[in-house]
C-alpha cells in the first residue's frame, strides 16, 4: 500500500485537504473485491496444496488442516482485534482497540474510494496468509493445539504491530520504508517466524538419513500456479484502486516471477545436471515473494533483475545455506520468503522509480533509500524474532510444542485428524 | 499343481499376459511390487536435498498351473519378459498343495 493510503485510512480528509472528501469509485471497488477473493485463493487452496504436495503423503491431512484452520482462525482474530490494532490509529508501533469487532464499520464507511469493510477484508487475507505461510517450517512434528495457539497469538502480537508500523501510520511507514504489498509485513515476517520455530521445535526424526522426498508434486505445482495468480489480487490489489499503478503492479509481477522462475531453473540445471518441477516452482514463488514489496515502485526492467536476482538468492537459501547452517525449515519458508523478502526489499531500494511510485530509489540517484529499506528489515527481523520466540516458548510449557516420537513415526494425519489419504 | 512367480519389468505386462493366454492359461494374478537384483537405483533430488532410491517399481505374476505345463509357462515368460539387459527379473516355481474354485467348490486342476 503506498504511502498515502495510510493517510486516507487514518484519516480521509487530510490527503484531500483542499479537495472534496474522496466518494465511493465503483471501479476501484469492483477491483478490490476481486483482488481480496483471489488472495484468498491464494492461501485456500493455492497454498495448502503447494505445501500439501511437498510433504510426505502419511502428513498431507495434517498439513492442509493447518492451513486451512489458520485461515479460519485468522479470520475471527481479525475481526475481533487484529485490524484495529494493525489499522486503528493508535500510536507510532501498534493501533488500538477502537475498531474491535469491527465497531463502527457500516455499509457506508469508507476507505479511501473503496468501502471501509471491503479494505478490512482485503487486508484480512493478509493476516491470513501471512501465519499460514510459518507452518511450512515445522512440516510433519508440531502438535495442533500448538500450532493454533502459537500462530493466534503470533498474528496478534507479531502480525499487527509490524502492519501497523509500515501501513497503518507507523514509524516505519513515516519514516520513508516502501513495502508495496507486504515484502517485510508478510514475508520476511513469516520467514523468520518459521526460521525461528524450526530451531525451537527442532529437527524431524530421521532428517538428512531418511527419505522425505516430496509425496505428490503435481499438488504443489497446481498450488503454486494458484499462488501466482492469485498474487495479482496480493500486489495489484494493494494498489487500492483501478488504475495505472495496479496495472503497473501487475506487470512487474509477471515478469519478475518468470525471470526468477527462469533464475532458479537455469542455475538448478547448471548446478545438479537437471531442471525440476520443484525448482521452478519454487523459483516461481521466490520472485513473487522479491517484487511483492517493489511492486508499486518499480519499472518492468527492475523487475527483470529483482526476479533474476531473487531466484538466485533463494536457490543459495534454500539448497546450499540450509544445508550449511543445519536447520530443517522444511519447506523453505525462511530460504524463499525470509530471503526472498529481505532481497526484495533492499532492491526496492536500488530500483524504485519516482515516475512510478513517487519515490526514486538507488538508480535514480537516492541511496538513502537503501538504509530506509534496511531499517525497515532490521526492525521487521528483530521484532519479529524475539517476539516468536517468546510466543513459542510460552506455548511449549501450555501445552507442549511437538509431537510424541511415535506420533512422527507413524505419521500425523491418523494420529491427530484421525484420517488418511489412501 | 505348481505356482510360476515372476517378477518382471513392468512394461513387459502386457506381452507377458498375452503369451500366457494364448496357449490356455485361464487365469493369473498381478501385483505391483519394489525390488533390486544387480539392476542399481535411481538419484532423486528435491532442493538440494539428495535420495538415492533403490527400490525399482516391478511388476509380480501369479499363476497356478497343472505340472505337465509349468515348463511351457516357464519358457513363454522368460521369451517375452527378457529385454537382455540387467534388472529383466526371476522366475520362481513353488508347490501348490491343493486349490479350490469358490464358486462351485471343484478342486485341484479342474479349479484352474
Amino acid at each position: 500500500m503506498g504511502a498515502f493510503v495510510l493517510a486516507l485510512v487514518v484519516d480521509p480528509t487530510t490527503a484531500f485537504a483542499q479537495e472534496e472528501t474522496p466518494t465511493l469509485d465503483t471501479g476501484d471497488t469492483a477491483w478490490m473485491l476481486t483482488s481480496t477473493a483471489l488472495v484468498l485463493l491464494m492461501t485456500i487452496p493455492g497454498l495448502a496444496m503447494f505445501y500439501g504436495g511437498m510433504v510426505r503423503k502419511k502428513n498431507v491431512l495434517a498439513m492442509v488442516m493447518q492451513v486451512f484452520s489458520v485461515c479460519c482462525l485468522m479470520t475471527v482474530l481479525w475481526m475481533v482485534a487484529g485490524y484495529s490494532l494493525a489499522f486503528g490509529e493508535g500510536g507510532a508501533y501498534v493501533g488500538d482497540l477502537s475498531k474491535a469487532m469491527l465497531s463502527g464499520l457500516t455499509l457506508d464507511s469508507l476507505s479511501g474510494t473503496i468501502p471501509e469493510s471491503l479494505f478490512m477484508v482485503f487486508q484480512m487475507t493478509f493476516a491470513i496468509i501471512t501465519p499460514a505461510l510459518i507452518v511450512g517450517a515445522f512440516a510433519d512434528r508440531m502438535k495442533f493445539s500448538a500450532m493454533l495457539l502459537f500462530t493466534g497469538a503470533w498474528m496478534l502480537a507479531i502480525y499487527a504491530p509490524i502492519t501497523h508500523w509500515v501501513w497503518g501510520g507507523g514509524f516505519l511507514g513515516e519514516a520513508g520504508v516502501l513495502d508495496f504489498a507486504g515484502g517485510t509485513v508478510v514475508h520476511i515476517n513469516a520467514g523468520i517466524a518459521g526460521l525461528v520455530a524450526c530451531i525451537v521445535v527442532g529437527k524431524r526424526n530421521g532428517y538428512g538419513t531418511e527419505p522425505m522426498a516430496p509425496h505428490n508434486l503435481t499438488l504443489s505445482i497446481i498450488g503454486a500456479s494458484l499462488l501466482w495468480v492469485g498474487w495479482f489480487g496480493f500486489n495489484a490489489g494493494s494498489a487500492v484502486a483501478a488504475n495505472g499503478t495496479a496495472a503497473m503492479a501487475m506487470t512487474v509481477t509477471q515478469i519478475a516471477t518468470a525471470a526468477a522462475a527462469l533464475s532458479w531453473m537455469f542455475i538448478e540445471w547448471m548446478h545438479r545436471g537437471k531442471p525440476s518441477v520443484l525448482g521452478i516452482v519454487s523459483g516461481a514463488v521466490a520472485g513473487l515473494v522479491a517484487i511483492t514489496p517493489a511492486s508499486g515502485f518499480v519499472d518492468p526492467s527492475g523487475a527483470l533483475y529483482i526476479g533474476i536476482a531473487s531466484g538466485a538468492a533463494c536457490y543459495w537459501a534454500a539448497v546450499v545455506l540450509k544445508n550449511a547452517m543445519g536447520y530443517d525449515d522444511s519447506l523453505d519458508v525462511f530460504g524463499v520468503h525470509g530471503i526472498g523478502g529481505i532481497v526484495g526489499a533492499l532492491l526496492t531500494g536500488v530500483f524504485a522509480v519516482e515516475a512510478i511510485g513517487g519515490t526514486p530509489g538507488l538508480l535514480e540517484g537516492n541511496p538513502d533509500q537503501v538504509w530506509t529499506q534496511a531499517y525497515g528489515i532490521l526492525a521487521t527481523i528483530i521484532y519479529c524474532a524475539v517476539g516468536s520466540f517468546i510466543i513459542l516458548k510460552v506455548v511449549d510449557v501450555l501445552v507442549g510444542l511437538r509431537v510424541s516420537e511415535e506420533v512422527e513415526r507413524d505419521g500425523l494425519d491418523l494420529a491427530l485428524h484421525g484420517e488418511i489419504v489412501q | 499343481m505348481k505356482l510360476v512367480m515372476a517378477i518382471i519389468k513392468p512394461f513387459k505386462l502386457d506381452e507377458v499376459r498375452e503369451a500366457l493366454t494364448d496357449f490356455g492359461i485361464q487365469g493369473l494374478t498381478v501385483s505391483e511390487v519394489k525390488g533390486f537384483g544387480r539392476q542399481k537405483g535411481q538419484t532423486e533430488i528435491y532442493r538440494g536435498a539428495e535420495y538415492s532410491v533403490s527400490f525399482l517399481p516391478k511388476v509380480k505374476i501369479e499363476v497356478v498351473v497343472n505340472d505337465d505345463q509349468v515348463d511351457q509357462t516357464v519358457e513363454s515368460i522368460q521369451k517375452t519378459a527378457g529385454t537382455g539387459k540387467i534388472g529383466d527379473g526371476k522366475i520362481f516355481v513353488l508347490d501348490v498343495a491343493s486349490a479350490v474354485r469358490i464358486r462351485t467348490g471343484e478342486t485341484n486342476s479342474d479349479a484352474l
